[in-house]
């Protein structure tokens, strides 16, 4: 599905202070539904709290932000319920089996007996694992364990998946498995929302934003940026960023 | 969102974490084993420690039955006459010399008195500066008397008594030798209850689950409890075995309330956890979490209880310092439930004193967490 050009996340002067150290500094950007919103930035620049702030966790110093149209100062809740959530580390439990860890995913979102033994099934049908349902994840290699992460937090079908850094320490071949399962999920409409270090990836994103120093400094199509800035690739832009900064 | 469902979700979670406790055999080891080791260590070591007591006598009669009696504690092997005594001004000074553990008193005429009035008194006087050991010296000493009566009757068949008078030197309050069962329940539920949880909340932490959790529409709350509910079963489960190991295999008396017994094991319980909670919220990893736990909780509970050390013999600053450790009010709590056999009405003071502290540190662990996600 291609983006309707309805936003899903809505951010206008963002700010975000801790103290007298601003991490956000009135960041103002739309994410489409449907799109893969790259979210990319150095470390330090302010990307974490921009994610913790969009996933309800945290509340803002100041502006309006809605995602899946709910405010994230009075809807956290039902913010919780739309979107999907997976971190570097995967965040699955090692000493719980295949099986027992979907289950207890689809279990946190409240599905129900026939959803979770449905999707479980489906889920382990797609990804292959049949072999290695009943197996704790700690014997899975990290390649199985990454896809297995990403399809668990999308079980309850959410609308937003966010993805922080999802591919890091993974190898070449993993790395491109792991973008067509985004592709597809995508297509299937839901919104991506990734962060992430490889500029590589930045060009399989349909729009990128690159942050600097807790601002917004770039944003669109990574075919525009490269064009905007003279550049052969995202790496050259985000460097020429960045050092314009410095 | 229905009620089942929410509650659905939640037991879901705990069950997870179940798993995570049944899957990790050094988990259980500390919850299953370390209770029925201790107890049985603590018990045994108690038990057998007596022989070769040094014991003085002072005989104001020196007649026939005292000189048997004498002569009968004597030939039991647990004690070892070291001086036999003239004045009553001698047993201060014997004991302070630190050789003596005991010293018996007859009265005056004693075999006249015994056959005559039917009654004669011994006084057993034991240096309690060591509790246990002058709990032991008494029963065994007692027991001798008792049973020296005994074989006295069978050739009389008349209802003579002896009465054993008992007094303690240094400890009059007296640690029983049964203090060992609420100590070890005391330090059993600070280290499953306190260390286990906060590790286990820091883990998740650790791992990155936390965070995930924290997105889902789980509550702060809910994650809490979830995680914290395992760890309340298991720790009720190793009190109560504790209790019984006391009672079936060291005759340990239980003169009061089962009910209220349990009551205030619950309380202790969710006191504990109150402290584990605001541990987790002050430390990222399970080292640090465990070391928190081993020194602010562990060391504190095992040296300022009164379990090992009695307090009132420690200097005034460290008398203060234990008043603010839990430990400290529940094992009066539990001695007075268990082996006084009190009511609640006795209590009540530590109880309150006990849910104070479970205020605070909810409060303070609740804001931290609050803290954190803001």
């Amino acid at each position: 599905m291609k983006n309707t050009g309805e936003h899903i996340i809505e951010v206008k002067n963002l700010v975000k202070k801790f103290g007298s150290f601003v991490a956000n500094d009135n960041l103002t950007f739309d994410v489409f539904r449907g799109e893969i919103f790259g979210f990319l930035g150095a470390n330090g620049a302010g990307k974490t709290t921009a994610i913790k702030i969009l996933c309800g966790l945290w509340k803002p110093t100041s502006g309006d932000v809605k995602v899946a149209g709910f405010d994230v100062y009075k809807e956290t809740e039902k913010i919780k319920r739309n979107i999907g959530y997976m971190s570097q580390r995967f965040s699955l439990y090692e000493d719980l089996t295949t099986i027992e860890n979907i289950r207890f995913y689809a279990g946190i979102y409240g599905l129900s007996n026939q959803q979770i033994k449905e999707r479980s099934e489906m889920l382990i049908e797609k990804l292959g694992l049949k072999e290695v349902r009943k197996s704790l994840l700690k014997s899975l290699p990290l390649g199985w364990k990454q896809k297995l992460a990403f399809s668990v937090a999308l079980i309850h079908d959410p609308k937003i998946i966010f993805l922080d850094e999802p591919t890091s320490g993974v190898d070449p071949i993993t790395r491109r498995q792991f973008w067509e399962m985004i592709y597809e999920a995508a297509y299937d409409g839901v919104t991506v929302f990734i962060t992430t270090h490889y500029m590589d990836e930045a060009e399989y994103c349909n729009r990128v934003s690159i942050m600097v120093d807790g601002r917004i400094d770039a944003l669109d199509k990574p075919g525009i940026l490269k064009e905007k800035f003279g550049a052969k690739t995202m790496n050259e832009v985000f460097v020429k960023l960045a050092r314009n900064s410095a | 969102m229905h009620n089942t469902i929410k509650m659905k979700r939640f037991l879901g979670f705990v069950k997870k974490e179940f798993y995570h406790i049944f899957r990790d055999y050094r988990t259980l080891l500390v919850l299953f084993g370390m209770p029925i080791v201790q107890v049985l260590l603590f018990g045994f070591a108690i038990n057998t420690d007596l022989k070769d007591a040094r014991i003085a006598i002072l005989d104001n009669s020196k007649d026939e039955m005292t000189r048997k009696l004498t002569q009968k504690i004597i030939s039991s092997g647990y004690f070892l006459l070291k001086e036999n005594l003239t004045t009553t001004t001698e047993i201060e000074k014997s004991f302070q010399s630190g050789k003596l553990k005991e010293v018996i008193i007859f009265q005056e005429d004693f075999e006249k008195k015994y056959l005559k009035d039917g009654k004669a008194s011994v006084q057993i006087i034991a240096d309690a500066s060591d509790p246990n050991n002058a709990n032991l010296l008494v029963n065994y000493t007692s027991a001798i008397i008792n049973n020296f009566q005994m074989e006295l009757m069978r050739e009389q068949k008349v209802p003579y008594q002896i009465i054993p008078e008992v007094r303690l030197r240094y400890n009059p309050e007296m640690k029983s030798v049964f203090m060992f069962v609420p100590g070890i329940i005391t330090i059993l539920l600070m280290l499953v209850c306190a260390m286990m949880t906060s590790i286990s909340i820091a883990r998740e932490k650790e791992l990155g689950t936390m965070e995930v959790l924290l997105v889902s529409p789980l509550k702060p709350l809910q994650i809490i409890t979830g995680k914290v509910i395992p760890y309340v079963l298991l720790s009720f489960i190793n009190a109560v075995t504790i209790i019984l190991l006391g009672k079936w295999v060291f005759g340990m008396p239980m003169t009061g309330s089962y009910f209220l017994l349990l009551f205030v094991v619950i309380v202790f319980i969710i006191m504990v956890l109150s402290l584990g909670i605001f541990i987790s919220t002050v430390s990222n990893n399970q080292m640090t979490a465990m070391l928190i736990s081993m020194v602010g909780l562990l060391l504190p509970t095992i040296l300022l209880s009164g379990f090992v050390f009695p307090t009132e013999n420690m200097p005034l600053i460290l008398q203060w310092l234990s008043y603010i450790v839990p430990a400290k009010w529940f094992i009066i709590i539990l001695k007075t439930v268990m082996l006084k056999g009190l009511g609640l009405s006795y209590i009540w003071k530590e109880l309150l004193i006990l849910i104070g502290m479970i205020l605070f540190f909810l409060m303070l662990g609740m804001k931290k967490f609050k803290i954190r996600l803001e």
